[in-house]
């Protein structure tokens, strides 16, 4: 399978979770951290894309341009994206974003409305933007109609197109299936953008890049618009486990996580409901009822408890062997 | 009674509805119909006896008598058409974007003054749906701030309006302030495919000091039958409602179904809106309809 580029949209439609308050201080130190961790496009601004902030959907602390900004001036690599929804933003929006920083435009329209979005593509390509046609929704429209409107960005000049699930209302079938068809009938990249409102996330992102996806959208912990998206850090294990290759670092998506966006969220009441140990053992493969064990261990030998469950792993520990917990944990705190 | 003799450049769906209207008014009559192409609109028109030309513009030349022209292309086109209906001595109603010139909101604005202009522009659908109300509001509250929200029925949005997304909203937002009034504003739009189609919803927010609700409420239902009397099916379906500095209203168009099906009321409200001004401009030009 092709290499997959993953897109980091925590600080956009992980905006939703917080109320459009992330602070430009927020930004940089949450957007250093993906791209440390090998997140290739880090989305920033109001969940409902540039001039989103109104009484309809919520004002946000700080504007899109210098949320824009925060994260550029931090990053080297990672390209910063923003979220254009024609209707909402205006193409007058773009001039000055691309000043702040921004170099991708992703442009966002209701799954049967691709039409409005001719203008806005043409003018993100013409000023230079890698420029995404973003059809939401797309669990609402038939296969044959998802296809058509994707036709309809890849002829105004997107460079990709995303078949994305705004509802979280797809299932694996209808991701394999929509996906698999505009593949087929584009002959720019295809994208997949998941919602765990079903809990399918993680599945349905694994379902598109077999379908052919080589674009998918994470966001740290699942931060995101209802339950939230397909969470940055899953995403990396599960794609480690299915051999498909990206520029990700597990363990250092999970320390941004758990560093840098945990207590920013909890400086907005906001708690991420997330386990890394639970993630690592699944990762690792090793007996559910490790965890607490692990945990102790960890504590009591003073070495990460990701080394010893993946160690676990590598030796084949099986249920009921928790005396080995402590044999593997003495074992790494003795190499230190 | 002398009626006004009315052009029509741009058959499409505001076009069509629109020359129902006309054909269905006592003070205009509809002369000639122009497009680029043949299309069905040209053909609609040749089927009731109206001229008709597929040379665009340039079909006017063959005409001395014609007094009024209804531009329903796009902005681009209108940019071109308005300096020569100007020089034609046409008088201009703009469908487009364009605005070449001043908006005209009937039931908020349309004086003499502004019927001696040569052109004036109808700003869009959501213009005409929501600039009365503001005003309405603004003229008993100083409004800081307005937003709207427009859905309208994917299917009653055309190519032109499509194609011109940004057109519509910032033309729109242009007109809460130059004629509603409010010191800021924000339009989004929304096209809703859902079957059947929606019918036309407006939500309109405003930020206002101590909102008085009973003079707010009066103010609106006063402008809402104003408006009835050009567009019969439009409606409060939210009485004024408020949250701190926030006033929230909300106004449903159902159409005539002239044209497009009763869900278009965004189409007849603006149709409505420039056969209104016609009608005016016709009492005015040629004396009300007993003056034979």
């Amino acid at each position: 399978m092709a290499k997959v580029t993953v897109v980091d949209t925590s600080l956009r439609d992980g905006s939703h979770s917080v109320a459009h308050q992330f602070s430009t201080d927020d930004v940089r130190r949450i957007a250093k951290g993906l791209e440390d961790a090998g997140v290739d496009i880090i989305e920033v601004g109001h969940g409902d894309g540039l001039t989103g902030s109104t009484i309809n959907y919520g004002y946000s602390k700080c504007s899109d341009f210098d949320l824009v900004q925060a994260a550029s001036s931090v990053l080297t690599n990672a390209k910063v994206a923003v979220l254009l929804i024609p209707g909402i933003g205006t193409v007058e929006d773009l001039e000055q974003i691309r000043d702040a920083g921004c170099s991708v435009v992703r442009v966002a329209t209701h799954v049967t409305e691709a039409d409005i979005s001719a203008q806005h593509i043409e003018a993100s390509k013409k000023m230079g933007f890698l420029t995404v046609g973003f059809l939401m929704m797309s669990h609402m429209a038939s296969v044959e109609r998802v296809v058509e409107e994707a036709k309809k960005m890849e002829s105004y000049g997107a460079d990709l197109v995303y078949v994305t699930d705004s509802g979280g209302a797809m299932l694996n079938s209808d991701v394999v299936e929509k996906i698999g068809a505009v593949k087929e009938a584009v002959s720019i990249p295809v994208g997949h953008h998941a919602h765990h409102n079903l809990g399918l996330a993680v599945s349905n992102s694994i379902a598109a890049i077999r379908a052919g996806a080589t674009y998918i959208d994470g966001s740290l912990g699942g931060l995101g618009a209802g339950a939230g998206n397909t969470p940055t850090e899953m995403l990396a294990a599960v794609m480690a486990k299915e051999k498909i290759e990206s520029n990700l670092n597990l363990y250092k998506l999970l320390d941004v996580t758990e560093q840098e966006l945990v207590p920013v969220l909890s400086e907005y009441g906001v708690h991420l409901p997330i386990n890394h140990d639970a993630l690592m053992i699944g990762y690792a493969g090793v007996y559910s009822s490790f965890m607490l064990h692990a945990r102790r261990a960890a504590e009591r030998f003073n070495v990460d408890v990701r080394d010893i469950l993946i160690e676990l792993g590598r030796i084949g520990a099986i249920g009921g062997q928790e005396d080995r917990i402590i044999d593997v944990a003495a074992g790494l705190a003795a190499k230190k | 009674m002398k009626k006004l003799r009315i052009g029509l450049i741009g058959p499409g769906n505001i076009g069509r509805d629109l020359l129902i209207k006309v054909m269905r008014s006592e003070y205009l009559e509809p002369a000639l119909v122009i497009n680029v192409f043949e299309s069905n609109g040209i053909q609609f028109a040749r089927e009731h006896g109206i001229d008709t030309s597929i040379i665009g513009i340039k079909g006017l030349d063959p005409y001395d008598d014609i007094d009024l022209v209804f531009d329903c292309t796009s902005a681009t086109a209108h940019l071109e058409h308005a300096p020569i209906l100007a020089e034609k001595g046409i008088f201009a109603l703009d469908l487009t974007p364009a605005a070449v010139g001043p908006y005209c909101v009937p039931a908020v604005n349309l004086s003499e003054d502004l019927l001696e202009k040569p052109n004036l522009n109808l700003v869009t659908c959501a213009g005409q749906a929501i600039v009365p109300i503001l005003s309405a509001i603004n003229s008993v509250v100083h409004v800081e701030y307005a937003e709207l929200i427009a859905s309208l029925a994917s299917k009653s949005a055309g190519a032109g309006t499509r194609a011109n997304i940004d057109e519509f909203t910032q033309t729109t937002r242009k007109a809460m302030m130059d004629v509603g009034g409010a010191d800021q504003a924000k339009a989004i739009i929304i096209l809703n495919p859902a079957e059947p189609p929606i019918n036309m919803r407006n939500t309109l927010h405003v930020k206002v000091k101590n909102p008085d609700i009973a003079k707010i409420t009066e103010a609106v239902h006063k402008m809402v039958a104003k408006i009835q009397e050009y567009v019969p099916g439009y409606k409060v379906v939210l009485e004024p409602i408020a949250k701190d500095d926030v006033v929230t209203t909300m106004v449903e168009v159902t159409g005539r179904g002239d044209y497009l099906p009763t869900y278009a009321g965004n189409l007849d409200i603006i149709t409505s809106a420039a056969v209104r001004i016609a009608e005016v401009y016709a009492q005015k030009k040629y004396g009300g309809k007993d003056n034979g």
